[in-house]
């Protein structure tokens, strides 16, 4: 249906189906991370099999913003010195691609379209000289990169018969939970010529769901709680070692 | 075996917390220490946020000192008038370094400030320790100490006393009241019960009799600690319940064969090992301030 619907707009747009293994992420207990399938079948605009489509899957956490620090020698002493706002960061960025970005599309449109941990749009605020800016926008992706959170891999799309196309991305076990959002694009001679969006919602279930929101919202019944139970357990021992 | 701590948001391995509640556990036992100067910097290295390990590791405290408290006072070496006037004063400083902890947040210092407490605090005390009980170890044959002065002469000094019988002292209550306030303060921010500032500041500066040190130290620790769990659940909402579960099921084991293994060690050599460990975690913390550090960049939340 949707194939001959596309095929009789007769546009030149390709067609693109994505879909995500996994639209509901469940962190509990146990919880180690998990991997997501992102896959789908491109087709050019007459519905057959196109020819020279590269790939791009994007996928982004939800936004929070930040104030990254930086330490610097002070009288010897490593302490925290100048400071910078970024007002979205992305808890987690993945992007993979069927070939290295540099050979698909420029720097522009990959700028444009956040094709690379290089391009994330942080939207900094505070100073305004470029150069430290981009000195402290290197710095976080570096921390990030490093936490597992932000990740390229320029080979993770692999593409069968020009047309089915799968992508997979590991989200570590310190994500941040929320809405994920994935896009897919569909690039051929430099330009995007097709995208598509789909969304993974990542939360907690069960105890830690509920470990969470009693830490949020009942905070002295929590430490109470806490308090009993290592008072408890101290006890306990005591008593069940004077035994032995 | 993975468990995932819900408030330090990822996913740890088990046994090795286990394992690291033990460890601390041990030295508590022998020491009459809580362990909280070693857990805090280790779970940091594990990967734990700062914050999460630093409240969790107070709270762990709490369980590692209970059973100590109840040894102790069993055979009548808690002096509960001192211990109490300390927990007074211990309170107000947990208030104190609940706002000391958000205005060194608030201008971007923390980890700086911590690690630098943690250097002079662990360095100066570990020095201390490893020069009394090396004196011991060698001149053991020397025969008497020099007459010590019963406590500091500040402490003499100031006024409105109380008898306090169990330490056989008459002082101010004013001075232990300050000493609690002191280590109040340390147990907020760094995640420390306190054990390795109040011994010797009561041997020392107080000058009380040293068979109730321990005790009232561990009855201090106990209550500090529980006011520092209550403080950082309210303000920082950063105790992992999931994290101390774990720690504790390591440290109430670990601490009843350290104590143990205490009888049957000699006094003087476990000293000697306390301050190496002591002086180690100083030292590992004093290369971190000078030199540099694998993270140039720290993140914020808004």
């Amino acid at each position: 249906m949707i194939l001959a619907a596309f095929v009789l707009m007769g546009q030149r747009d390709a067609l693109l189906v994505p879909e995500v293994s996994q639209h509901d992420v469940k962190v509990r207990q146990g919880f180690t991370g998990t991997e997501l399938l992102l896959f789908g079948a491109v087709l050019d605009p007459r519905g057959q099999a196109g020819q020279g489509y590269d790939i791009v899957v994007v996928l982004k956490g939800p936004s929070e913003p930040v104030r990254l620090r930086e330490k610097e020698r002070f009288a010897g002493v490593w302490v925290n010195a100048e400071s910078n706002d970024f007002r979205s960061v992305p808890s987690f960025f993945a992007v993979a691609s069927s070939r290295p970005i540099d050979q698909i599309v420029d720097e522009k449109t990959a700028a444009i379209y956040e094709f690379g941990t290089g391009y994330i749009q942080l939207s900094p605020s505070g100073t305004i000289d470029p150069e430290q800016q981009q000195r402290f926008a290197l710095g976080l992706v570096d921390l990030k990169e490093r936490q597992g959170l932000y990740k390229e891999d320029m080979t993770g799309v692999s593409i069968t018969e020009d047309v089915l196309y799968q992508a997979r991305i590991d989200l570590p076990s310190n994500v941040t939970t929320g809405t994920y959002t994935a896009e897919t694009f569909a690039v051929t001679q430099g330009r995007v010529i097709a995208s598509a969006e789909s969304q993974v919602e990542v939360r907690k279930v069960g105890l830690e769901r509920e470990v969470e929101y009693a830490s949020q919202n009942y905070g002295l019944l929590y430490g109470a709680i806490a308090v009993m139970l290592s008072v408890l357990m101290g006890w306990g021992a005591g008593r069940l070692f004077a035994r032995l | 075996m993975d468990v995932y701590l819900p408030i330090a948001n990822l996913s740890v391995n088990g046994l090795w917390i286990v394992a690291l509640g033990a460890l601390t556990g041990v030295l508590s036992g022998l020491f009459g220490v809580g362990g909280g100067f070693l857990t805090t910097p280790l779970l940091i290295f594990y990967g734990i946020p700062p914050t999460v390990a630093a409240a969790s590791a107070s709270t762990q405290v709490t369980g590692a000192s209970v059973s100590g408290v109840i040894a102790h006072s069993k055979r009548k070496g808690v002096d509960y008038r001192m211990g109490s006037v300390m927990v007074a004063g211990g309170i107000v400083g947990a208030g104190i370094g609940a706002l000391l902890f958000r205005f060194f947040r608030s201008i971007g210092q923390i980890d700086v400030v911590i690690n630098a407490l943690y250097v002079v605090l662990l360095g100066s005390i570990g020095l201390l320790m490893a020069r009394e009980s090396l004196q011991l170890l060698r001149g053991s044959a020397s025969g008497k100490q020099a007459a010590r002065r019963r406590h500091h002469p500040l402490v003499a000094n100031l006024p409105w006393r109380w008898r306090f019988y169990a330490s056989g002292l008459y002082i101010s209550p004013l001075a232990p009241a300050l000493v609690g306030v002191i280590v109040g303060i340390l147990t907020m921010l760094m995640g420390v019960g306190g054990g390795f500032i109040l011994v010797p500041a009561m041997l020392y500066i107080l000058g009380m009799s040293a068979n109730v040190v321990v005790g009232t130290s561990l009855y201090n620790i106990l209550f500090v600690t529980i006011a520092t769990t209550i403080m950082h659940s309210l303000t920082t909402r950063a105790v992992d319940i999931i994290l101390v579960t774990l720690l504790l099921i390591g440290s109430v084991t670990g601490a009843q064969f350290g104590s143990q293994l205490a009888v049957k060690a000699k006094p003087e050599l476990l000293r000697l090992i306390l301050a190496a460990i002591v002086l180690a975690i100083a030292f590992r913390m004093f290369l971190g301030l000078f030199y540099r550090p694998d993270e140039i960049y720290t993140v914020y939340p808004l």
